[in-house]
């Protein structure tokens, strides 16, 4: 973890691509451009990622998008992303209403 | 308040209910939460056939195996809890569970997570339109709501999900444009790919999607070939009009479930908890059973399940040692029968596998086209007898876990042997009667019954049919080869169905007996070319 969070690492400017707009978080409608651009401004785990532009926050919890995001991440970092480095798994695992949240059964 | 279980599954597909079952039965107290309206997990959308020998219920289809575990989690006493959506795993093993519009707080002494995976996607110029769909969704349609996902489909994935699916939806009445794949061989069995083929669905291996075309909806898509990068080569662009492209490209175990409990995780082509051999995690009494601990079939899934479930029973002092060892060596031999042959984890994405076990030249254009030449046939002693009369015609040349075949005929004209990755062949000197057992049995629909002397000049040939409507004996129609093509006339002469073919027909065509070797599909003339 220590090694792979080395931030003096340079992993060189953005450069835009004719793919960068393509959607890959469809729930936070976030493109591969916006995920190369966070991660050339210094985001480079899944979590920074993930608050710095909502990736797999909406909906689907980053079950579609969770690998994509992964996958733009290991190739502009030209690194294996760790198991250490991907997303905490938090409760609750699905969206859940906040009225049903606070009924809990006695 | 909390409610406390000796054992807690999450999940109801077929690890889950195998490990409630086998907990059940040791005497543990077992509850099951899914977040699905019905249980089973993907097995009811499995309307084909298994592969395995009898004990993984081998030539059941999927949909009734789902039943089967039903009927016996049923008797055994477990509690399947539909509707619930677990929300979270923690410390001590508590479990957090949504149901009724209220959360419930449960805790086990030991819990089972069997959630399975997930599909993974291939993002591409409008892949977010309506049309752009994956194979789960495209079962869930057609097996479980009846209906049909479109009316001409590309199929994104070569493997045994992408081949099974894109058979289903020709059954469901879709016509499928091709099959793709970035890989350069096909990934899945041959067998499925072959019965794909046979009805004239062009396999195009190391290529991609470039784009789909539409403005609300798929009305098209642009696919090309690809490097040894996988990047498109420009100018190799094909236009498909397709309204669906089906996307069957490889599944992911979620395993969230796992982490928020802190159990550590290796990687292993993507985040799985480390396990030992009973599917236990790092954190004692924590089990992992089916895909979450690394993408697999349903029928191993079974077997995990059964695992995981032992060592919770062993653990909870529900299971003596010894009875501990008897059970666990039998699930593992079960398992390792399953894992075995060119298809399985060892062997994944080999490229130098070249030959059976046997030693016999494997089929190149199986693995390219999705069919084989008679020519790769020939060269394979245990395909054809060559035998006079009506006979079992065997087209199984590849080394995956399966012997249904063996058990089916009666006569014992065919034989796989212990080892049940062998490939079948005739036994010398047996005496095929005809009955077309291994031919409704075969979960490949790989065996067709060849009789060259049917009459003067023409030949009979019998084959697994499974399509509507059903051809009626005197139907005029044509027959294809393996690759598709209509080769000549063919009358059909008998429709055979039987309850032990399991809604298999047997349809016997009548052809020119030149093309006896060659024939191997029926297509009614009045569809048209």
């Amino acid at each position: 973890m220590k090694e792979y969070l080395d931030r003096t690492m340079d992993i060189g400017p953005y450069v835009p691509e004719p793919d960068d707009d393509l959607i890959i978080c469809r729930c936070e409608e976030i493109t591969r451009g916006e995920i190369r651009k966070a991660i050339h401004e210094g985001m480079f785990t899944m979590t920074e990622v993930k608050r710095y532009l909502r990736t797999g926050m909406g909906l689907c919890q980053g079950q579609t998008c969770g690998r994509l995001v992964k996958q733009i991440l290991e190739q502009e970092l030209s690194k294996r992303i760790t198991p250490e480095a991907e997303n905490t798994a938090r409760a609750p695992m699905r969206p859940i209403p906040m009225s049903t949240y606070g009924k809990e059964v006695e | 308040m909390v409610k406390h279980y000796d054992l807690i599954v999450v999940g109801a597909g077929p690890a889950g209910l195998s490990a409630a079952i086998k907990a059940a039965e040791c005497g543990m107290q077992v509850i099951v939460f899914d977040e699905n309206h019905r249980p089973g997990g993907q097995l009811f959308k499995q309307i084909h056939k298994f592969f395995g020998s009898k004990e993984h219920k081998a030539k059941i289809r999927g949909i009734r195996i789902g039943e089967e575990l039903l009927a016996e989690a049923e008797k055994a006493g477990v509690e399947v809890s539909l509707d619930s959506i677990v929300l979270g795993l923690f410390n001590l093993k508590g479990v957090s569970v949504m149901r009724n519009d209220q959360i419930e707080h449960f805790r086990g002494d030991n819990v089972i997570i069997a959630t399975g995976a997930s599909e993974n996607v291939i993002p591409f110029e409008g892949w977010t339109l309506p049309g752009v769909i994956g194979a789960g969704a495209a079962q869930t349609m057609m097996n479980l709501h009846g209906v049909m996902p479109g009316k001409r489909i590309l199929m994104v994935g070569s493997g045994n999900v992408g081949l099974v699916v894109s058979f289903q939806l020709l059954q469901a009445g879709c016509e499928v444009a091709a099959v793709i794949d970035a890989a350069p061989r096909i990934g899945g069995y041959g067998v499925h790919a072959a019965k794909v083929a046979r009805t004239g669905v062009p396999f195009l291996l190391s290529h991609t999607v470039v784009k789909a075309e539409g403005t609300d909806h798929v009305t098209g898509v642009v696919i090309a070939q690809v490097d040894d990068h996988f990047r498109p080569i420009p100018g190799t662009e094909k236009h498909f009009d397709v309204d669906i492209i089906c996307m069957a490209v490889g599944l992911s175990p979620m395993s969230q479930l796992t982490r928020m409990a802190g159990c550590k995780m290796v990687d292993n082509g993507g985040a799985v908890p480390e396990i030992n051999e009973y599917g236990e995690t790092s954190i004692p009494g924590i089990f992992v059973a089916g895909d979450v601990a690394g993408i697999e079939e349903a029928s191993s899934a079974m077997i995990t399940g059964r695992i995981a479930a032992l060592g919770a029973a062993r653990r909870g002092g529900f299971l003596q040692e010894e009875d501990f060892q008897t059970q666990y060596r039998q699930c593992l031999d079960s398992l390792n029968q399953l894992r075995q042959g060119m298809f399985c984890k060892l062997n994944k994405g080999r490229r130098d596998i070249t030959e059976t076990d046997e030693g016999y030249p494997l089929s190149m254009s199986l693995l390219t086209k999705g069919y084989m030449t008679e020519e790769e046939l020939a060269a394979i002693p245990t395909v054809d007898s060559h035998d006079c009369g009506i006979h079992p015609v065997i087209e199984c040349t590849q080394n995956i876990p399966c012997n249904p075949c063996q058990e089916a005929c009666r006569f014992g004209c065919i034989s796989v042997g212990e080892n049940i990755t062998r490939l079948p062949g005739v036994v010398p000197g047996s005496k095929c009667t005809g009955c077309g057992m291994c031919v409704a049995n075969c979960p490949g629909q790989a065996i067709f019954l060849v009789n060259e002397n049917y009459e003067e000049g023409f030949a009979a040939v019998t084959l697994p049919y499974e399509f509507l409507p059903v051809p009626q004996k005197g139907d005029q129609g044509m027959a294809l080869d393996r690759s598709g093509k209509p080769v000549c006339d063919a009358e059909v002469i008998s429709v055979k169905t039987s309850k032990s073919f399991d809604h298999t027909m047997l349809l016997t065509m009548k052809i020119p007996a030149e093309f006896a070797g060659k024939a191997r599909f029926y297509k009614p003339e009045k569809e048209g070319k």
